[in-house]
């Protein structure tokens, strides 16, 4: 047994976590997270010629990762620094472009956006449940219906749509101008869109594509159980730097037994929220990879919610103004929980077995 | 035992109940329901509503030009408001330094100053708090040096809740250094156009403004402006403290937020179905139900025992830690219940033309934010466990 990254993970992992501590400071992710287009051209490209994204496929695929453990050493990374470029749907894209064995050289290099369009405003989570439709016209396809909350959609050029044709799902590229796009930002920062297809040309990447789209949905639920991880290990800094330093009656107070136990606690619940992490991602590729995701996408968004609440809580005041890190690194991880399928969604889907 | 309410208590909630029908204008009633937000006209108005029918100063005795109204009467009256989405009383003026007046003012200070509060002529804010001294009240630093016929402040107070909007404020400063902190402390009266105050607003996390930060450097306030004696500040502090208390465990907030989250999830879809019908979902919402259920008989309980003994004691603490558990639980189930939906920054969401989430739940995470406050303000949980720690359970 050994819990140690790889010789190119961690390197992968030291280099991002050094880029983003110094071009990615919290000040400038505030900037870029809030204000449209929420998201920095330069900053994307620096990222992108890293590596990151190189390492979302395997080799067949043009990259030099792919497994689970490439996907939670980059969004830890990403998580730490509260990153808000759409580093997700890119890794859902590269997934589904590989179960396509579509060319992916563009997305892997950073040079094209694509939106993940699969969740609708009354199948938020449930891939079985949308009702998005393929036609065949000749040799054409059009696609009807609406696609919501497509994080990142406010940037793609291109989208990746799940629709339902003849009984099964499909999978279909669309172009960002042939459909109408709604795009706005997000209250934990970053952007997203509202896809309107009507009649909208499409073109078919695969057919039969429910495996390869809840792969993809897996995938994305694991790298933001790992994205939570870097964020609450952040955030636990931030809270018993506060405990140590501010004074009341006297003392500092993380001299109170009260907080003293509490914080405890969060680090306890942390530390399971590593290990079910580390859990899911070496399932991946695996026969409960679904499953394992499921297992962790719970804990953590459990985890989560009870990290921003004490740490705001603990704080005392500070931590709820804009001013201040750890409210934006608390409204990330409470709002983590909305995507990708919260904590009931994943409790059922464990429940279910 | 009989928890119904009295004959003349029922009159007295069908009254409230056909005044509110009749004289709460829609648009207000709407702004409210949604969470977007009343502007400071919004505020004034329904203050003059209220105060035409003599229902402003609802803690006031008739003598003062309040409705003279018992504990239960008032929370009657509250669960009416909440149940009809008015505005809520701001309670600066009202709630706190009206009371102060009554029962530590001078003649002149309560003639001048309490029909003011109720004409709307005035608004107070509070100025308590400072960057050091949260919790940890008494250890204030901003001091007040008395010069002649004035006291000179300096010093810097936060969290002064819609101070933006007011042309006073009624502080706790420092005017002596004793050995015991709370003895050096008094309570004055400042007008926020004197020369060397400088409010400056703090934006919270869901990105709204609605507190401030008041910057105090030399400024000259007529010693006449101090309320009760010099140094007796801690004394007046606590007082109001206890009346900041009535209506604390918001249990007519949560009441209509508990019907709120209902609606709502019988709109919103999951698993084709509405999302009322998913156990997990359901079973969150009955819990809270249980929990507020029981509330409500708490709350009337040590409501019954203020009434009898003329003041609330210690155990009003519990109502402060469960009723903003309980409310926060409500903003908790508002905000899941939309799934994504929830996620579009509020602005933007409020726009309409998106139209992710129900109109009236657009801001369902902002609230939830938002409403983290409600654990924290008015002596944080932790303090009401101390407080019960010392004075309920002696230990």
């Amino acid at each position: 047994m050994d819990f140690d990254l790889t010789e190119d993970r961690r390197m992968l992992s030291d280099t991002l976590n050094r880029y983003l501590t110094d071009q990615y400071p919290i000040e400038h992710r505030n900037e870029v997270a809030y204000t449209a287009p929420f998201h920095d051209t330069a900053k994307w490209s620096e990222m992108a010629e890293l590596g990151i994204l190189f390492s979302f496929a395997p080799e067949i695929a043009g990259g030099f990762g792919g497994e689970g453990f490439d996907v939670t050493v980059v969004f830890e990374a990403l998580g730490r620094a509260l990153c808000p470029e759409p580093v997700l749907p890119a890794l859902l894209a590269s997934r589904l472009l590989q179960a396509a064995a579509a060319d992916q050289s563009e997305l892997l290099a950073g040079s094209i956006h694509y939106g993940v369009a699969i969740g609708e405003l009354d199948a938020p989570y449930a891939l079985e449940e949308i009702t998005t439709t393929a036609r065949l016209d000749g040799a054409a396809y059009t696609l009807n219906g609406r696609k919501s909350s497509i994080y990142g959609g406010h940037i793609a050029e291109v989208f990746l749509v799940a629709a339902k044709h003849e009984n099964g799902i499909c999978l279909f590229e669309v172009s960002a101008k042939d459909a109408e796009v709604s795009s706005y930002g997000l209250i934990d920062g970053g952007g997203a869109a509202e896809l309107l297809l009507d009649n909208t040309p499409a073109k078919l990447l695969l057919a039969d594509a429910g495996a390869a789209l809840q792969d993809s949905l897996d995938i994305g639920a694991l790298a933001l159980c790992a994205e939570a991880v870097g964020m609450m290990d952040v955030t636990k800094d931030t809270l018993l730097d506060y405990l140590r330093t501010r004074k009341q009656f006297g003392q500092t107070i993380g001299n109170f037994q009260a907080l003293q136990h509490r914080a405890v606690d969060m680090v306890t619940e942390i530390e399971q929220a590593r290990s079910i992490n580390i859990f899911a991602a070496s399932r991946i590729g695996e026969a409960d990879q679904s499953r394992s995701v499921s297992m962790a996408k719970n804990l953590i968004g459990r985890t989560a919610k009870l990290v921003a609440e004490e740490t705001i809580q603990m704080h005392g005041g500070i931590a709820m103004t804009w001013e201040y890190s750890a409210s934006h690194y608390a409204k990330r991880l409470i709002m983590l929980d909305h995507q990708l399928g919260d904590t009931d969604y994943h409790l059922e889907r464990v429940m279910a077995g | 035992m009989d928890l119904r309410y009295s004959e003349q208590e029922i009159a007295f909630r069908d009254e409230v109940r056909a005044f509110l029908k009749d004289n709460l204008p829609t648009e207000m009633a709407d702004k409210v329901r949604s969470g977007s937000g009343l502007n400071k006209a919004d505020m004034d108005a329904w203050h003059a509503i209220l105060n035409e029918q003599g229902w402003l100063a609802t803690t006031w005795t008739k003598e003062y030009g309040g409705p003279g109204w018992s504990p239960v009467q008032r929370h009657i009256f509250e669960e009416e408001c909440c149940r009809a989405h008015t505005p809520r009383i701001v309670p600066f003026g009202l709630a706190m330094l009206g009371p102060v007046l009554q029962k530590f003012g001078n003649a002149k200070q309560k003639a001048e100053i309490l029909p003011r509060i109720l004409s709307g002529e005035d608004w107070w804010c509070q100025g308590y708090s400072e960057p050091g001294a949260g919790s940890d009240l008494a250890s204030l630093k901003t001091k007040a040096v008395r010069d002649g016929n004035e006291y000179v402040i300096n010093g810097q107070k936060t969290w002064t809740t819609l101070g933006q909007y007011a042309n006073k404020i009624f502080c706790l400063v420092r005017t002596s250094s004793e050995e015991k902190r709370q003895q050096g402390i008094s309570f004055i009266l400042v007008d926020i156009d004197t020369p060397g105050i400088e409010m400056r607003p703090i934006k919270l996390i869901e990105g709204g403004y609605e507190v401030n930060e008041v910057f105090f450097t030399d400024v000259r306030v007529p010693a006449e402006n101090l309320v009760g004696e010099e140094n007796m500040g801690w004394t007046i502090a606590k007082f109001l403290l206890t009346h900041e208390r009535t209506n604390i465990a918001g249990v007519g907030f949560s009441m209509e937020a508990l019907e709120q989250v209902k609606m709502l999830a019988r709109t919103v879809k999951r698993n084709g179905k509405p999302l009322i019908e998913n156990p997990l979902f359901a079973a969150r919402i009955a819990q809270v139900e249980i929990d507020l259920e029981a509330m409500k008989i708490t709350n009337m309980r040590m409501l019954m025992t203020a009434q009898k003994q003329g003041a609330p004691g210690p155990e009003t603490s519990i109502l402060k830690i469960k009723g903003t558990v309980i409310r926060q639980e409500l903003n908790d189930l508002a905000r899941r219940a939309l799934g994504p939906a929830a996620a579009p920054f509020p602005a933007e969401a409020l726009a309409g033309n998106l139209a992710l989430a129900p109109a009236d739940h657009a801001t369902n995470a902002a609230q939830y934010f938002n409403n983290r406050k409600v654990s924290i303000f008015g002596g944080s949980n932790e303090i009401q466990r101390n407080i019960l720690t010392k004075a309920l359970l002696e230990l």
